[in-house]
């Protein structure tokens, strides 16, 4: 593995933990684990048992690669709606909220996490490989009275699972108490943590900042636990598949829209009224006069996945688009994708077939999630 | 039946006769990860030394199985696409892929045998 690959602070509890490391957006990270002793017998590892273990249990996932973010100031929240669609002026203290960072042309730079920390500063998650443009984005757009603080020295936990709450409410038990999409600063066993709930396995779960260096005595808390398993990227990309969650740079980017990406729902009422943010009137226009495709669950009539690039052909055999995510979905048991369409066969149950090895498979337009998102609202 | 032999593609051989039993090895298996889709050949189909001829496909990725000497499949293991985690738990058993008659026996002079494969795996790991 190259050597000038960026680790997180997990590095050294990964290789303990009999993790396959894969170079990810620049960084180390692991793919899957080979368990052994205790955990082995929790989880048998690799990503379909770490990926049932997220559904059925509680698994922890370093996502600490993914940029974190304070954006503070008198203006802050009227100069992040500048460049997402979403209402960061109602959002209130302590709670978060899903958006898009938007470019001036209407397409997607990133999707983002913006939390309101209630001291008057907004906390940003946004992907690992998009960071760097991103912080670069935003310094360039935001107002001199608006500071953008990147925090590098932060780890990132996930812990995701029908068990990730009664786990974290018993290291701190005001965990318990928050909603879906709340955030709170709270100490896990007198480590100084921001929880959020949320995530991205369409489970119930957390979302946990840290300090670098504590970052690795917080995950031996939470594995210390008996309900929970790490978890690597693999697993996380089959959930959030199957929980029919866009990934930056497959699903949607910058030559995607919010309306064909099926994301309209994260525009704010308000701003549906004033479409004053980057990229608004393109927006606008792609809402008025209908997106010419549309992001759609794919499910193959047979047994074998389509990955991302396949070809998708309508009825009338022309080549119409191509799936943007597609592999096996472990708790599904069977291939699932997405991709864009034309509007015209944006309807679920409609035929479609994916060209797979040569082969025109049959297939058809389904409805996302695929698999029912259970947040604890 | 003979030893298995092995080849550079991670398949394994064994011949009986000039029936040759063709699977994917421990290691390809491990390195795979969850084998979750298989596709086999048909039968009857004639196949030429290295061509491509069934795809095995885990949760991350999808990989091409050669076949490892000419001659014409006559046999595939349904099992294997009734429950492609046989791949995984048995490879070089109940996990087979296909078979194929009509094989010259001294194509597998130059496959590698079990400790020469190891070692190969040992140097490309």
């Amino acid at each position: 593995m190259a050597d000038d690959l960026r680790t997180t602070p997990l590095a050294a509890l990964h290789r303990e933990l009999g993790a396959r490391m894969v170079a990810f957006a620049g960084y180390s990270m692991p793919v899957q684990y080979d368990f052994s002793g205790e955990m082995a017998r929790r989880c048998r590892g690799g990503v379909l048992a770490e990926h049932l273990h997220c559904r059925n249990r509680a698994a922890l996932f370093d996502v600490s690669h993914m940029g974190q973010a304070l954006v503070s100031g008198t203006g802050a929240a009227a100069a992040l709606e500048a460049l997402v669609p979403g209402d960061i002026l109602g959002l209130k203290p302590g709670r978060q909220r899903y958006s898009l960072l938007m470019a001036d042309d209407g397409g997607i730079l990133d999707d983002l996490m913006i939390a309101n920390l209630g001291d008057g500063s907004f906390s940003v998650v946004v992907n690992a490989a998009r960071k760097e443009a991103d912080f670069a984005y935003l310094r360039t757009r935001l107002p001199a009275d608006v500071t953008l603080t990147p925090q590098p020295d932060r780890g990132l936990l996930a812990l995701q699972g029908p068990h990730a709450g009664a786990v974290l409410a018993r290291l701190c038990p005001g965990a318990g108490a928050m909603r879906f999409m709340a955030v709170a600063a709270m100490p896990v066993e007198g480590i100084a943590c921001v929880i959020s709930r949320s995530g991205y396995t369409g489970e119930d779960g957390f979302e946990i900042s840290v300090a670098a260096g504590e970052t690795e005595n917080l995950a031996r808390i939470l594995l210390h636990e008996p309900e929970v398993a790490p978890a690597g990227l693999g697993a996380r990309d089959s959930l959030r598949l199957e929980a029919g969650l866009c990934l930056y740079g497959h699903d949607i980017d910058a030559t995607t829209n919010p309306v064909e990406a099926g994301l309209t729902w994260a525009i704010g009422k308000r701003r549906k009224m004033e479409w004053d943010f980057a990229g608004g009137a393109t927006v606008r226009a792609a809402l008025h006069d209908g997106p010419r495709r549309v992001r759609v669950g794919i499910r193959a009539n047979g047994r074998a996945p389509a990955r991302e690039g396949t070809e998708i052909i309508a009825p009338n055999g022309a080549v119409v688009g191509a799936i943007t995510s597609g592999g096996f979905g472990p708790s599904v048991g069977a291939p699932v994708a997405m991709g864009y369409v034309p509007p015209g066969l944006a309807v679920d149950g409609t035929p479609i077939a994916l060209l797979v090895r040569g082969k025109a498979l049959p297939a058809h337009v389904a409805p996302l999630p695929f698999q029912p998102h259970r947040y604890l609202r | 039946m003979t030893e298995t032999r092995f080849t550079r593609d991670h398949e394994w051989v064994r011949l009986d006769g000039d029936v040759a039993t063709v699977g994917i090895t421990a290691h390809a298996q491990e390195a795979l990860g969850d084998v979750v889709f298989v596709e086999l050949p048909d039968t009857g189909r004639a196949v030429g030394d290295g061509e491509a001829c069934a795809v095995v496909e885990s949760v991350k990725a999808a990989s091409d199985v050669f076949a490892p000497v000419a001659g014409t499949v006559t046999e595939v293991n349904e099992a294997i696409v009734e429950d492609p985690s046989l791949v995984n738990a048995d490879p070089t058993e109940a996990g087979w892929f296909f078979r194929i008659s009509g094989v010259d026996a001294s194509a597998l002079d130059e496959m590698m045998d079990q400790a020469e494969y190891d070692a190969f795996v040992a140097e490309s790991a």
